[in-house]
């Protein structure tokens, strides 16, 4: 995913001289491309996140379309008020990347697991939250967000994700895609979760049960009308994220359907609110937290024969 | 305008300011008073008509604190009415205490420290790759010097060569709580600028010729730091080097009628005041018990016993 990124981002860049890539020391063997091809666009700002964030800020004032890229917390949490009062409060045309959303650096330790971030940066007003579900999601996302106004965070998988989709041909900033139409139940996603997700959905349907499926590649702006009309037609909405389940994704979903008549129950699938103090594979930890495509399977059948 | 005459009138409408909206700062106002009035007067390339023309120069007043003297110099080139002025603090105004974007003439909003220079160097950086030739300020508090994010940028700003780029430090000693030395230890601040690579000056930070000639010294190679000694609460004697002032306003009675008139007895030639064009004719004097050239450091009264040998 992230390579993915770094090769639409240069086809951009090559085309638009005012988009600019800052990295705080990270992307060996990810970013040579760019530096390579756009050595004029390109800046190493060194380990330190809080000047890289509000320097980005600076330049996106000054006209320019500025990426910012770390891993895990580094490129928001470390920074989070540059990120409020320097890039969001100014309307500044900031895209923080971050690569590695969730467990992706499962057996580096907690302070690698990016697991509260879309919480955190949801709650910023001017902030745009970008979580795609695989590679097409992931170029198309990073096309839209060069041109969405304001600040936007761009929160990847790291590499090997399957590709969910042939083509997107109609993405857009605050849409939820579908990706199979169904009966019995909705299941919602975000970010690299989706292929476990697809993979249960496939084991789902061949346990009897219809699935009617969503990625949405879009945290903020939430797709309501996606919410909304699930809600009056279904029994069950289940959401999966690779993210604490308070204040996340399902968190975003749980507020529409709050203030709004449904029929339909919630159930969220995630990081129980807790820290993850197991070493592991992404792969691993997926399985130990519980949305593994088999451990999704599971959970899902129990809830639906348990009403 | 000349600086001299733009500086009295930062102080009286800091004054002012503070006096009618209760607001703090006044002390680091006044210590940043002719660094201000030098650069609005003398330096900056600006048209307040059109406040976004690319050629103008930029200015961050990092130390957000001091919001009223960037307002008080705005308005009085133009930017926007004075008598706006008045309206600091108050409920649905655009004057908050610490830097708002929000008014005309203002590139960056401020008030966590720490982050001026940084968005200063991202406007030099992005100058420099658009083939501009116009300069960008920071104006920091020596306290803000405590933020490690500043020397992120200090990094920063030397390694990619930021000639454009110039950083004022208000040196007035004293910080919130007490003074930097007794905080922080930042000493030699000068030595520790160098060594990250820029050129380093230190003036009179209440000195207009100094402060002039330090900015048009500016380096070739890369960026430059002046260090402006400046007094905390500088022209009002009462204030001078009292914490105290960091936080209070000038009341009403004693405070602000000596305020005023202080300020009155150094007026430059043809300045007009518009809220006392007389000064105070009939001024309250302070009593014995008014609180003036006490001690209200934090270690007046802080003896931790870890530091006994």
């Amino acid at each position: 995913m992230r390579d993915t990124f770094v090769k639409t981002l240069i086809g951009l860049a090559e085309k638009d001289k005012d988009i600019e890539l800052i990295t705080g020391d990270l992307g060996f063997g990810v970013l040579k491309p760019f530096w390579e091809k756009l050595p004029d666009q390109f800046t190493n700002a060194g380990i330190a996140e809080q000047n890289m964030t509000t320097v980005a800020a600076g330049m996106a004032l000054e006209g320019k379309k500025v990426f910012t890229y770390s891993i895990g917390n580094f490129p928001t949490l470390r920074c989070l008020e540059q990120i409020r009062n320097d890039c969001a409060y100014h309307h500044a045309n900031v895209n923080i990347v971050c690569v590695g959303g969730g467990f992706v650096y499962g057996s580096l330790g907690m302070s690698h697991h990016a697991t509260e971030d879309i919480a955190v940066m949801r709650s910023l007003p001017g902030v745009t939250v970008v979580c795609p579900g695989d590679l097409v999601e992931a170029a198309e996302a990073t096309k839209a967000i060069v041109e969405y106004p304001g600040t936007c965070y761009l929160r990847l998988g790291r590499g090997g994700e399957k590709q969910v989709h042939t083509e997107l041909s109609d993405f857009r900033i605050g849409k939820a895609i579908r990706i199979k139409q169904g009966e019995k139940i909705a299941v919602f996603s975000t970010g690299a979760i989706l292929d476990d997700v697809t993979d249960a959905v496939v084991e789902l349907e061949k346990n009897g049960i219809s699935v009617e499926q969503y990625s949405f590649p879009t945290v903020k702006p939430l797709d309501q009308d996606v919410v909304l009309e699930c809600s009056k037609r279904f029994d069950k909405i289940f959401t999966v994220e690779e993210h604490n389940i308070t204040g996340g994704f399902g968190s975003a979903v749980a507020e529409v359907m709050a203030e709004n008549p449904v029929k339909a129950r919630l159930v969220r699938i995630g990081i129980n609110d807790e820290y993850c103090t197991i070493v592991g594979s992404q792969k691993y930890l997926r399985d130990q937290y519980g949305f593994s495509a088999d451990k999704l399977v599971k959970r899902i059948l129990h809830e639906v024969d348990n009403g | 305008m000349n600086s001299k005459e733009l500086a009295w009138k930062i102080r009286r409408h800091g004054i002012e300011m503070t006096h009618l909206s209760h607001g703090s700062h006044i002390g680091a106002v006044l210590s940043v008073a002719d660094i201000m009035g030098v650069l609005y007067a003398d330096i900056l390339r600006y048209d307040v008509n059109d406040e976004k023309a690319g050629w103008r120069d930029r200015v961050i007043l990092s130390k957000g604190h001091a919001g009223a003297a960037i307002y008080a110099a705005l308005a009085e080139v133009g930017f926007f009415d004075v008598d706006e002025l008045k309206t600091h603090y108050a409920n649905g105004s655009r004057l908050s205490g610490h830097v708002s974007h929000k008014l005309p003439g203002i590139e960056f909003s401020t008030g966590s420290l720490g982050h001026g220079l940084s968005a200063a160097a991202g406007m030099a950086l992005a100058a420099k790759k658009n083939h501009m030739t116009h300069r960008v300020f920071a104006i920091l508090g020596d306290g803000e010097c405590d933020e490690g994010s500043v020397w992120e940028a200090a990094l920063f700003a030397n390694h990619f060569k930021l000639n454009n780029l110039i950083a004022i430090i208000d040196h007035n000693k004293m910080q919130s709580l007490d003074y930097c030395e007794k905080t922080l230890k930042l000493e030699s601040l000068k030595d520790k600028w160098k060594s990250f690579g820029w050129k380093a000056l230190e003036i009179d930070g209440h000195d207009h010729d100094q402060i002039r000639k330090a900015i048009n010294s500016s380096d070739v190679d890369g960026p430059m730091v002046i260090i402006a000694d400046t007094v905390k609460g500088k022209g009002i004697s009462f204030m001078e080097n009292d914490i105290l002032w960091h936080y209070r306003f000038p009341h009403d009675g004693w405070e602000y009628d000596c305020a005023v008139n202080e300020l009155h007895k150094c007026k430059p030639e043809g300045v007009a005041d518009i809220y006392t064009p007389d000064g105070i004719t009939d001024p309250c004097l302070p009593g014995e018990d008014a609180d003036i050239g006490n001690d209200h450091t934090m270690s007046a009264g802080y003896h931790p016993t870890m530091f006994r040998s």
